[in-house]
């Protein structure tokens, strides 16, 4: 009786530190994973034990294969990143900052941002081709909605107090704009900056699949669909979402330390 | 008196009851109505006014450069045929078709996804047990994108109908599950405290303190899921579809015909801003409470 009262508090949900509570629904899929193999639970052609698919990956490691392929996605994503910002970056600022222009632009962009990311690809393919170009020209796309939007809604927040304030210390165009607007729209426009590195880096894999020209990891994906190598597939997939994860992570990094004012601020009331 | 009577009784005063109603329903509805629909100011004319020139601007320099041939019509057909294509795929039924599929598939993968992620939400929201052993999990499963798991999901479940309400309720499903857990973790305390005070229950908290609390941040992610599971939408149906709004897309572009892919294109702008929209109306009425305490 008291064996079983333990055994039961032992597999009790509460009984697992906190820490290690994470760890377990993981580990448990993992385990399945190896058990399925071990035991043969499945004879589909799809179903890959772990070790090849670690196996795989150690193989494009050392090959080079998956540095060149995530090398090429990361490059075009970047590089459509920066300057789908900048360019969101302007606009937004310009929306945000003179009340004709956003009466005059404001309605055509957010009508024209309601089409949704994909359905710009064919158009795009057509006008620029499959390479490279066309890919660039689509990220920076991506890119570019998110940072309008929140550039846009950041500078539009900016306490009517604040810019008071500026203007009893005379505070000229150019100070305001530096010293009150843009501070106060910052954690809007990360959040935008932030948004449009996820977007980029979801409409990399879209721009490969569609735009079928050329290396990335996209491509390694549809090849590995094609062949039905699905350790190739699933080591894809770990890739892709490693990535993201570090895009994340550094995100938040950057954010925090670029809006450190901010909790020092928060301290002082 | 007879039954008959009776019965005719009952139907006059039904009759007079139905005509008062109607003529209440007729004194209300026009101040109703009017006290709605103002005309617009000229404030508002004004701007809309402003709004006209570049989409007009836009559209007269694309009809020049297809009336001079600036540009291949392949690569660029003239506004009038895209109108004009867009007229032939409604007529057709072409396009209701497509579009029918499509919403379909949204409407279905929508569903799912925002039911299992409201409840996942919910559960890691109100249960820090939940959280500890379901948080980290999900996190990692969000961490690849919806397109990320589109080849895998080829090779599992093939191209059919599942390949796509799956990967639609994925995409709905992250942002609201995020949005339901971090909108009730962000419930003051004080408002429960408050809560504790007037000696409410457990139901009642959640009903009327944390629910209503947390309802905006988790609206916005309804609002993002829909907007998401749109997106992928057109992104599964460009890959992998015979029929939907993405595949007229897809086969426009295979057989040249650009007006084919934007009149389609021009639809799923309309039905992502109607989404949109639509959702944005039932926030504001449903926060109605929200904008008189300020």
């Amino acid at each position: 009786m008291s064996q079983t009262t333990s055994l039961l508090r032992w597999l009790h949900p509460a009984t697992v530190p906190p820490k290690l509570r994470g760890w377990v629904i993981p580990l448990a899929g993992l385990f399945l994973w190896w058990a399925a193999y071990r035991f043969q639970w499945t004879d589909s052609q799809f179903f890959v034990p772990i070790s090849k698919v670690l196996e795989t990956g150690a193989r494009m490691t050392q090959g080079g294969e998956i540095f060149i392929a995530l090398g090429a996605s990361l490059y075009r994503m970047l590089l459509g990143f920066v300057i789908g910002s900048l360019v969101g970056l302007a606009v937004g600022a310009l929306l945000g900052v003179s009340r004709l222009a956003e009466r005059m632009v404001g309605p055509s962009f957010h009508t024209v941002k309601q089409v949704s990311l994909f359905a710009w690809i064919p158009l795009i393919s057509l006008w620029f081709g499959l390479g490279d170009m066309a890919k660039i020209a689509f990220l920076s796309l991506a890119a570019f909605f998110p940072v309008v939007l929140n550039t846009f809604e950041g500078i539009r927040s900016v306490a009517r107090e604040h810019v008071e304030v500026a203007r009893i210390f005379a505070y000229s165009r150019w100070q305001l704009f530096a010293k009150v607007v843009l501070p106060s729209a910052a954690p809007s426009i990360f959040t935008g900056i932030y948004l449009a590195l996820i977007y980029a880096w979801l409409a990399t894999l879209g721009a490969e699949y569609l735009l079928t020209s050329g290396v990335g990891i996209g491509n390694l994906l549809t090849d590995g669909r094609e062949h039905f190598w699905m350790d190739q597939v699933l080591l894809g997939i770990v890739v892709v979402g490693i990535v993201g994860f570090i895009l994340n992570w550094t995100a938040s990094k950057v954010e925090a330390r670029l809006l450190r004012w901010r909790s020092a601020q928060m301290a002082q009331f | 008196m007879s039954t008959a009577q009776i019965t005719r009784i009952d139907e006059a005063s039904a009759l007079a009851r139905a005509q008062e109603k109607g003529k209440e329903a007729v004194a209300l509805a026009p101040t109703d109505w009017l006290h709605r629909i103002r005309p617009p100011s000229w404030r508002t004319l004004g701007n809309l006014s402003l709004a006209w020139p570049l989409p007009l601007f836009v559209l007269l320099v694309w009809q020049l450069a297809s009336t001079y041939e600036w540009v291949p019509p392949q690569i660029l057909p003239s506004p009038m045929t895209v109108a004009a294509t867009f007229r032939e795929l409604l007529e057709t039924g072409e396009l209701r078709d497509n579009m029918l599929i499509s919403f379909s598939r949204v409407l279905w993968g929508f569903l799912l996804g925002a039911g299992a992620g409201g409840l996942l939400g919910i559960a890691m929201g109100l249960s820090p047990l939940a959280k500890d052993y379901l948080y980290p999990s999900f996190k990692i499963f969000a961490q690849v994108p919806v397109l990320g798991w589109l080849p895998l999901l080829m090779m599992l479940v093939g191209i059919d109908e599942a390949l796509k309400i799956i990967l639609i309720s994925k995409a709905a499903f992250v942002p609201i599950t995020l949005n339901t857990y971090k909108g009730l973790q962000g419930v003051p305390n004080s408002y429960i405290e408050v809560a504790r005070v007037f000696g409410f229950n457990r139901w009642q908290l959640l009903r009327r303190v944390v629910l209503p609390a947390a309802f905006p941040p988790i609206w916005s992610g309804v609002r993002y899921g829909l907007t998401h599971a749109w997106l992928a939408l057109v992104g599964v149906e460009l890959l992998a579809s015979s029929e939907g709004l993405g595949f007229l897309i897809v086969y426009g572009r295979q057989l040249y015909q650009l007006d084919v892919v934007l009149a389609a294109v021009v639809v799923v702008g309309a039905v992502g801003f109607v989404l949109d929209k639509a959702l944005a109306l039932v926030e504001t009425r449903l926060l109605r409470w929200r904008r008189e305490s300020f």
